[in-house]
């Protein structure tokens, strides 16, 4: 697909999320969960352009999301919790990166999952700071000095995910297109190629080991002003794979495919869970199911073959 | 040719925004007459967040049942102020940020008039504030933390039951009641908050009433354990006096059975003041002459039920449809409904007959006194309920394949509870050893 009518799906999308947003008021909650989840799987799919899985990334999630709650009682000023939870997250994803780009496919997805797992441990252990699986409440925020409350809250943020979104987005999307989008691609076919022309593959990939960390630090920090209570669940290896379940599902062919998938993965399971309270699993599962058969591509997958057909 | 592709899609997100739009405008007209307390509602709507899946649903899908069960009852008998209810019901194992989505969704799309919300601590501390933001009476039907009344107020939360503090306190007072000489004591609790907090509870209390008991182990196995082998060692070697455990579910019953296969029953007296959940699956594994406890003064023999009658057809109409006793969440729900019955018909009769608004209905469970199956219970001007305990020792009658419980003493709640804008941790530190003196006589077990 070319630029322009990628850009301009980018921008319908958008359109479309505050029509239903403003259509049907509950779904703005579920939206800006699905675009802080998309925004994080647009890191998942940096990675995956280098054949590399993370079964990991809830870590910075959860970082992003106990930076912002316990960064609030200090400063209570969302526009600066926000980027200071999503710089910690790289920064932590910059030491854990220098380590774990050493590594490759099962190991590289172990060693995440391992390490987003102590980080549940700490949350869970550090019982008096923490109140461990009860949470932290997030105290007042607010925005520009306004407090973030209410309907016009739920907007803000909704605003602000959707901002960050299109945002990270167009990086990526340049990203992927230069020769740094190009170098992830050939540690996916053949890596030792890389270091013959010169290339650094771990360098390569560090960039996008911290890229994939910044945004997974927005996204968990959206989470948080967005749900306003934050639990270890979070970092919960099982949050690791509904990011990588996301990704499948969007497909890893296009940027929008993140947004694509978190979208479909957000609607399927709250209408799911609206009509099976106690088989939205199942229904979750047969989704999946049915993508892996029938669009291995994913959803951007399916709208791009389609084009072609047609 | 690029048209046709994006057509295909635009017609499909069309079809969903005109289903949610549809929806959400089908509801919301109903609702907003309600809110303006002009109409009778064709129906009285009830959100019901409960685990549905997840090592939870033990208490979760016994506390459906039993809200299934009640609402059918209810209806049956005409409905609340002649208005019938329906329960709708969400899952509570996916997590906090799922359950809070969902609370929007019931109240913004389906249009609920009641939330009963939640099993999880997390998921009430998450909730209680929402409701304030939403304006929707919500009551916190099972949720153990004292930290939600105690650290903030809230207009439209109530809980209709007591807290982790009278829950702990009344099984560390039987215990110095009928074993006032333990000298040690070994804890072996799941890692995670509940178990954390109870183990705060209960050994600051201990430190205040009986200084001095040796903390022979604090034990923390892993959530969801099925393997307590190291622990039941370690506790063997040290041969504490008294083992506590609040843990529940799967993890309780492995661990009785397991500390039962190595006769760990026999040479300390276990507290364990959530097996009353536990008895009917781990049956005879779990010895005569251990303290057992069920979150309130549930148990469905009762030994001085304020309505014997009520008491008993509630058990009986539960164990005739379910094939099993009710346990302490099933006890919990009936609480809820109780109380949504009597606070609706308090707000309805305050208005002379009308329909109350959001916020007269939530005003009415302010000081609410609604009968529970074995007692009442009053919802105190913070929103925290006052309820009894009951606390009991194992014992083996014929009657029953699992262990029934014998000298039951019923705790009244006002002596077990945090008093109003005191915080537990606080609290607890001015107990007196003379409150032991003052509990009420123990009640055997009548065949």
């Amino acid at each position: 697909m070319t630029r322009r009518s990628e850009t301009l799906f980018a921008l319908a999308g958008a359109v479309l999320i505050l029509v239903l947003a403003y259509a049907v008021p509950w779904l703005r909650f579920v939206l800006t969960i699905a675009l802080a989840k998309g925004l994080a799987v647009l890191g998942i799919l940096l990675l995956l352009r280098a054949g590399q899985v993370s079964f990991g990334h809830a870590l910075y999630l959860a970082l992003a999301a106990y930076t912002v709650a316990f960064g609030a009682v200090l400063v209570p000023e969302a526009l600066l919790l926000l980027p200071a939870a999503a710089l910690l997250a790289g920064i932590v994803g910059l030491l854990i990166g220098l380590f774990v780009v050493r590594y490759r496919e099962i190991f590289f997805g172990m060693l995440n999952l391992a390490l987003s797992m102590v980080f549940y441990s700490v949350l869970e252990k550090f019982y008096a700071l923490t109140h461990g699986a009860d949470g932290i409440r997030l105290p007042p925020v607010t925005v520009l000095g306004r407090p973030l409350a209410g309907e016009t809250g739920e907007w803000t943020v909704l605003g602000i995910a959707l901002v960050l979104a299109l945002a990270c987005g167009a990086l990526v999307r340049v990203a992927l297109a230069s020769p740094l989008g190009e170098a992830l691609a050939g540690i996916k076919t053949r890596e030792t190629r890389l270091d013959f022309m010169g290339v650094s593959p771990k360098r390569v990939l560090l960039a996008a080991y911290v890229a994939s960390a910044v945004m997974a630090g927005f996204a968990g920090a959206i989470i948080a002003l967005t749900t306003r209570h934050v639990t270890p669940a979070l970092s919960y290896w099982t949050t690791s794979g509904e990011l990588v379940f996301i990704a499948i599902l969007g497909g890893a062919g296009s940027v929008l495919g993140p947004f694509l998938g978190a979208a479909a993965y957000e609607l399927t399971r709250v209408y799911a869970a609206a009509t099976f309270a106690n088989a939205w699993q199942l229904v979750l599962g047969l989704v999946l199911l049915a993508v892996i058969v029938f669009a291995p591509g994913g959803i951007w997958g399916m709208i791009t073959s389609r084009r072609r057909a047609a | 040719m690029a048209g046709t592709g994006r057509d295909g899609v635009v017609t499909r997100r069309e079809a969903l925004i005109g289903a949610g739009a549809a929806g959400a405008s089908l509801l919301m007209p109903g609702r907003s007459a309600w809110a303006q307390g002009a109409a009778k509602p064709a129906e009285i709507k009830v959100g019901i967040a409960t685990y549905l899946s997840g090592p939870a649903s033990v208490f979760g899908v016994p506390g459906r049942q039993t809200a299934e069960m009640l609402f059918d009852e209810i209806n049956a008998a005409g409905g609340i102020a002649g208005v019938k209810v329906r329960p709708i019901f969400v899952d509570e194992g996916p997590g906090v940020d799922h359950v809070v989505g969902e609370y929007r969704r019931l109240v913004q799309s389906e249009g609920v008039h009641l939330i009963f919300a939640a099993i999880s601590s997390a998921d009430c501390i998450a909730c209680a504030p929402l409701s304030d933001e939403l304006k929707r009476p919500t009551l916190l039907w099972d949720c153990g933390t004292q930290r939600i009344f105690e650290d903030n107020r809230y207009s439209y939360a109530f809980r209709t039951q007591a807290n982790a503090t009278p829950e702990i306190l009344a099984a560390l007072l039987y215990l110095l009641k009928v074993k006032p000489d333990f000298k040690s004591i070994a804890v072996i609790n799941q890692d995670y908050a509940w178990g954390r907090d109870s183990w705060d509870i209960f050994r600051t209390a201990m430190n205040t009433l009986k200084p001095g008991v040796k903390v022979a182990a604090e034990l923390f196995p892993r959530f969801g354990a099925t393997d307590f082998s190291t622990e039941i060692t370690r506790v063997l070697a040290l041969r504490p006096d008294v083992v506590l455990s609040t843990s529940w579910g799967g993890d309780l019953d492995a661990l009785i059975r397991q500390a039962s296969d190595r006769k760990l029953f026999e040479r300390a007296t276990f507290v364990m003041p959530l097996a009353e959940s536990s008895l009917q699956r781990v049956g005879k594994a779990l010895p005569a002459g251990h303290i057992v406890g069920a979150r309130g003064d549930h148990w469905f023999l009762h030994p001085s039920p304020a309505d014997p009658e009520r008491l008993k057809r509630f058990s009986d109409t539960y164990k005739a449809k379910y094939n099993a006793w009710p346990i302490y969440p099933c006890f919990h729900m009936a609480q809820a409904v109780s109380a949504m019955k009597a606070g609706i018909e308090k707000a309805v009769a305050a208005k002379g007959g009308g329909w109350p608004t959001d916020a007269e209905l939530a005003s009415a469970f302010k000081g609410l006194e609604f009968p529970s199956p074995t007692a009442s219970v009053r919802i105190r001007e913070d929103g925290q309920g006052l309820e009894n305990q009951l606390i009991g020792t194992t014992l083996h009658s014929d009657k029953y394949p699992f262990p029934v419980l014998t000298d039951m003493i019923v705790f009244p709640a006002e002596s077990v509870t945090t008093p109003v804008g005191q915080k537990s941790a606080d609290w607890l530190k001015t107990l007196t050893p003379d409150m032991v003196a003052k509990l009420p006589q123990a009640q055997a077990f009548k065949s």
